[in-house]
């Protein structure tokens, strides 16, 4: 289990234990955080997990792939530096404590 | 004063998505009464596209596929009731009676019982072997038999019947998909997206049989053997998946005598014949503004239908009206979908090696992108298609054009 911090826009904070090889994206989802819609359920099609990861993580973190680039020049609230696609982030021991921001809105 | 009588539930009868949804979004619009959700299967609500694709791969495990935890119904106060079938509805009484004779009253019903995989009427089609993907115990009974098998033929080349064409290949079966029409993906997408798949999937080896129809499944001791088609080719197969199509489950509402035009009638807040009566995706048809009926089958739909649904029972009302979305993973390749192209009299295509989007015009005017790895023209897409645009098929056509540009009218 990896412990992954989910910070809500109004400053709800959740704890999450999640099993490794699991997305930030399914953890929050499965545990009713609100703020990650996850419409498409992880398949990178709707840009509605958006997310703003701890800049401390981004060198743990895979770059974004082709899909999730085109998608998060979409998301409905600022695509920022640090912003990704939580369906796209698998956790690993290395995120242990990364702290995961959610936007306003998503959709 | 008494104490003011307790209301009895809105009952959602389906547990998928779309009920789900219906069930979260009414917590989220501020009902604060009681929510019952009934699930047919024995499971909790599952994410279905991951079925056929990451689960059989073993990319994704059942638990994933769960869209909440337990806990989290009871955080939200919906009271989920899994295996639980419905036998009928007595709208005069505002009752639903389950399958056990049990009656539930409810408040408002919304009928979310989505659409049941169609069989296919040939002889052998009930031998062990051969199976739909609909639901989480269908995907994990072609998972336990796909590791065995050798031949694994599809029925239909549709997203399913594709999407597992592509996932038996990468597990290095011998496919062949049995398609009745002259092209891939014909209900859906238009001719040079067919040509496209027709190419990337005989690419990595499966063989297509177009204009095929299958007459029977050969049995051997009630397991599949074989594909039996009507010009007489027997096809062997150890596993057979059938991919043609649903039909949406609208029993319960016809017996009930709910207005139904292949699928439950409703309005863009899911409001059918009978007042207190919703009925959100598959199984609902949505008149549109030009009267015409559309029945989609997607997790947009599920997902948009219910919450609009939701907050027409809380008020005010919400409508669904955004362009439709799909999408489908076959191998590397992610197919996009915005809009409905049927009735284009114009295509064009923007292309880029192995990804491209073709835009399709009606008298000038966009109704639809299909996109191959190219995100970004679908996202535009939606919001081309969800108010005016000044697109036209030279501005399509032209890469170097930003698509962004077109979404409001030029100022004069």
């Amino acid at each position: 289990m990896v412990k992954i911090i989910y910070k809500t826009h109004d400053g709800d904070v959740s704890e999450i234990d999640v099993p490794e090889g699991w997305s930030v994206m399914q953890a929050a989802v499965s545990n009713g955080v609100d703020g990650i819609e996850a419409e498409c359920g992880g398949s990178c099609c709707c840009a509605t997990c958006h997310c703003y990861v701890d800049e401390g993580f981004a060198d743990k973190l895979a770059a974004p792939n082709d899909q999730e680039e085109g998608m998060l020049d979409n998301t409905v609230a600022e695509r920022r530096s640090n912003s990704r696609l939580s369906c796209q982030i698998t956790v690993t021991p290395a995120l242990e404590g990364m702290v995961v921001t959610l936007p306003e809105v998503q959709s | 004063m008494g104490a003011s009588p307790v209301l009895p539930p809105v009952i959602v009868v389906g547990a998928g998505q779309g009920g789900l949804q219906v069930a979260e979004s009414l917590r989220s619009e501020g009902f604060s009464g009681d929510i019952l959700l009934l699930g047919a299967e024995h499971h909790a609500p599952y994410h279905r596209p991951p079925l056929s694709k990451g689960l059989l791969l073993g990319e994704t495990t059942a638990g994933q596929v769960l869209i909440r935890q337990p806990a989290v119904f009871d955080k939200k106060g919906i009271t989920l009731r899994t295996g639980t079938r419905v036998a009928g509805l007595d709208p005069a009484a505002r009752q639903i009676v389950l399958e056990t004779g049990e009656r539930l009253e409810y408040q408002a019903l919304v009928l979310a019982t989505g659409a049941r995989p169609r069989r296919l009427p040939v002889p052998g089609a009930d031998a062990r072997g051969v199976h739909s993907i609909r639901t989480l115990d269908d995907a994990q009974a072609i998972g336990a038999e796909l590791a065995a098998a050798e031949n694994v033929v599809v029925i239909g080349g549709g997203f399913i019947g594709l999407e597992m064409a592509a996932v038996a290949r990468k597990l290095g079966k011998a496919v062949t998909v049995v398609e009745a029409a002259d092209r891939l993906m014909a209900r859906v997408v238009a001719p040079p997206v067919s040509d496209h798949y027709r190419a990337l999937h005989e690419g990595h080896g499966v063989t297509i049989l177009f204009g095929t129809a299958v007459a029977g499944i050969a049995v051997e001791d009630g397991t599949a053997r074989g594909v039996r088609c009507a010009d007489g080719t027997m096809l062997p197969a150890d596993l057979v998946v059938l991919g043609i199509g649903v039909e949406p489950e609208t029993v319960l509402a016809e017996g009930a005598g709910l207005v139904c035009d292949r699928g439950v009638v409703v309005d863009g807040c899911g409001r059918t014949s009978h007042p207190d009566i919703y009925a959100i995706g598959d199984c609902a048809a949505r008149r549109l503004p030009d009267g015409q009926c559309q029945r989609l089958e997607s997790v947009q739909n599920a997902v948009e239908l219910g919450k609009a649904c939701a907050a027409a029972i809380v008020g005010p009302d919400k409508p669904f009206i955004a362009a439709p979305w799909f999408w489908s993973d076959q191998y590397d390749a992610k197919l996009q979908m915005v809009g409905l192209s049927a009735g284009h009299d114009t295509v064009v295509a923007r292309q880029d090696g192995a990804t491209c989007s073709w835009f399709y015009f009606k008298d000038g005017r966009l109704i639809a992108i299909d996109s191959v790895n190219r995100p970004a023209d679908h996202m535009a897409g939606r919001k081309l298609l969800a108010g005016p645009n000044v697109l036209t098929p030279e501005m399509a056509a032209d890469g170097a054009y930003p698509l962004k540009d077109a979404m409001t009218a030029p100022v004069a």
